[in-house]
């Protein structure tokens, strides 16, 4: 299939029928001047074609260093990949030529940013920014880049694309920004979408309309979709797995329907709590005690430990191991088994 | 964008009313004769006197003074110098080296600038950096006479590499020299305001986006870093030529440059309230017409920017 086809060239490290997207045991640091921050810590996912992983934490929980560092934008220094693969097709892209490094950044893995108005060049017209990525990369011509890329406008359904392609971002809405950025993402036929918080800063149904496409997009194309959020209500309908980060690390790691029905980690207990819920109005909304961990010093023990309600003595000095929970379930916490009740 | 060039053509005319006028009263509340000095040692002859003063309406207010001369002026003509020589004339024969100079001393300074400014920001930290860093404050915290003075010193007459001073042709290689004196301290500014923009852009989440997309670097920084880099620089260069356009008194009197600065330094110097008003004029209506088109040249740069 495609990835054979891909496995048939003989300069990449590609291999047959391996995951699509894998990160494999991914450690990265930033040196700053007031010490080095461990921002992730062996953190491990992959995506197949067709497939949505949510990954999902707090603000500096490391999920979108993670998506950074898979797409090599990470600011180098002061950050720096200090350990593990990141695997496409096999291929550890750590390990190969800038150059083909960028060229898997342009065709097979492409990434959709959360603020479309700054992730856009406010100085270009939308249909310039598009039909750049034709021109340099599959060298079309100016007019058949400009016909392509307004079939990508109407394909993300913008209304008058031949119109909107002349126009430039300050010029278009927060929905139909975010809609000309997965266009553009689009353009040349990416394996895996890296989506970082893709609908933080739009209006709630403009959120659902730009889930809807996303969705409706990776379905039709079966790609890989890496959905980076921290909203717990749009995760539930579209992720088919999630990973729950903290702190640098996957501290739990399921299957979207058992993740929703038992968490297996008081982290994600404690983030489903907090989401307001109609059917408890009136409610006092529960709220996580504390704030994340400073990741210049991480807590002994499970980092969790200081804001966890069931924290025990065992938790401020061990690490949790990974527990494995059956159906390729995982959770970092010690009383993983008896959270999820014996699955 | 019509209605804003006309709206800002309109406002030219206050600007213009008001700068002559003031121009005008200053040269007149000079205190001191106009015709002393004139006729050698002895006082000058009565008879002189009161032809020269009916010739430039003395004996009536300032008021009147300034409004039959602003008569004269719109009809296109600047009036005479007390030796007799039409002021229009004047401007004609030495603006146009000023005007010279005023371009060599801003494509030297962009050239430079620009060129240093993208190298140290694009590299960050670092003996060029530093380098650039310390020339610059050098530059800026040298006043031009002394830049002047010691170039043409060096250059001029100990190494020999370029003339001196400028002979009454001013021919573009004479003028090498001094446009770098009078572009020089410009030229740490564009430098530094450059290196700023770059480093302040290059982290901007577009160049993320840019580096996303798998653009070759060269396109990366070429395309998407220097377009918008360049607003800021571009702005203050087209302010400079304004400001250069206004004739330049030290570096023209260092080189010996028969440009408008030293005409304005003369009649200030002789109370030639006609020529300076005249020269003043002129330099006001540049000024406002190169800014002008410094504000329309943002549309085309930022197309966040709307006028109407």
């Amino acid at each position: 299939m495609s990835a054979q086809s891909i496995g048939e060239t003989e300069d990449t490290g590609v291999v047959p029928d391996a995951p699509l997207l894998e990160v494999d045991d991914l450690y990265v640091e930033f040196r700053t001047r007031d010490g080095v921050a461990k921002v992730l810590n062996g953190v491990s996912y992959h995506v197949d074609a067709g497939e949505t992983l949510a990954v999902l934490g707090e603000s500096g929980s490391g999920k979108s260093v993670t998506a950074q560092a898979v797409m090599g934008i990470l600011d180098e220094p002061p950050a720096a990949v200090t350990g593990g693969e990141i695997r496409y097709h096999g291929e550890d892209l750590l390990k190969v030529s800038a150059q083909r490094r960028s060229d898997v950044r342009a065709e097979g893995i492409a990434m959709i940013f959360q603020d479309a108005l700054s992730a856009l060049n406010p100085v270009y017209t939308v249909g310039f920014q598009i039909e750049e990525q034709l021109r340099v990369r599959l060298g079309m011509s100016r007019q058949e880049a400009r016909k392509r890329a307004i079939a990508l406008l109407d394909l993300v359904r913008i209304p008058n694309a031949a119109r909107r392609v002349r126009q430039y971002p300050h010029e278009f809405s927060g929905g139909m920004r975010q809609r000309a950025m997965i266009a553009m993402s689009l353009a040349l036929d990416p394996e895996v979408l890296i989506a970082d918080e893709p609908t933080t800063a739009l209006d709630v149904t403009v959120q659902a309309q730009i889930m809807d496409l996303l969705k409706e997009i990776q379905t039709e194309r079966r790609m890989g979709l890496i959905l980076i959020t921290h909203d717990l209500g749009v995760v539930a309908e579209v992720a088919d797995r999630i990973a729950v980060m903290y702190a640098g690390r996957i501290v739990e790691y399921a299957d979207a329907v058992s993740l929703y029905r038992r968490p297996g980690h008081p982290y994600t207990a404690a983030l489903m709590e907090s989401l307001p819920r109609l059917d408890l109005k009136g409610h006092e909304l529960k709220t996580i005690k504390g704030l994340p961990p400073s990741l210049l010093a991480i807590p002994p023990g499970c980092p969790f430990h200081p804001r966890c309600a069931m924290a025990q003595d065992r938790c401020r000095t061990e690490v949790p191991a990974e527990y494995r929970l059956g159906l390729g379930r995982t959770s970092r916490c010690h009383f993983a088994e008896e959270m999820v009740g014996g699955v | 964008m019509g209605r804003y060039v006309l709206r800002r053509l309109l406002q030219l005319i206050p600007v213009f009313v008001g700068t002559t006028f003031l121009i005008y009263v200053m040269v007149w509340a000079v205190p001191g004769d106009p015709f002393a000095g004139m006729c050698g040692e002895r006082p000058c002859n009565p008879a002189f006197v009161a032809m020269m003063t009916d010739k430039y309406n003395m004996d009536e207010t300032v008021f009147v003074q300034y409004f039959l001369y602003l008569g004269n002026l719109l009809q296109g003509d600047f009036g005479e110098t007390f030796s007799g020589l039409a002021v229009g004339d004047l401007i004609a024969l030495r603006y146009p080296v000023s005007i010279q100079l005023a371009v060599i001393a801003v494509a030297i300074e962009a050239v430079i600038g620009i060129a240093a400014g993208i190298l140290t920001g694009l590299r960050g930290r670092g003996f060029v950096d530093n380098l650039v860093l310390v020339s610059t404050l050098f530059l800026i915290s040298i006043p031009t006479f002394v830049t002047g003075f010691l170039l043409q010193i060096v250059f001029g007459l100990e190494l020999g590499w370029f003339p001196a001073t400028v002979s009454s042709e001013a021919t573009w290689g004479e003028l090498i020299m001094p446009g770098f004196v009078l572009g020089s301290l410009s030229m740490a500014y564009v430098s530094r305001l450059t290196r700023t923009s770059i480093a302040e852009n290059r982290r901007a989440d577009f160049m993320r986006t840019a580096l996303a997309k798998g653009q070759p670097k060269r396109r990366i920084v070429g395309v998407h870093l220097l377009r918008n880099s360049a607003i800021p620089v571009l702005t203050f260069l087209g302010t400079d030529l304004g400001n250069l356009m206004g004739g330049a008194i030290v570096t023209e009197g260092i080189f010996g440059i028969p440009g408008i600065g030293g005409l304005i330094y003369d009649s200030i110097l002789n109370k030639e309230g006609v020529t300076v008003t005249g020269v003043v004029v002129l330099l006001v209506i540049v000024f406002l017409l190169v800014n002008l088109i410094i504000d329309l040249l943002y549309a085309v740069l930022d197309p966040r920017i709307r006028y109407d």
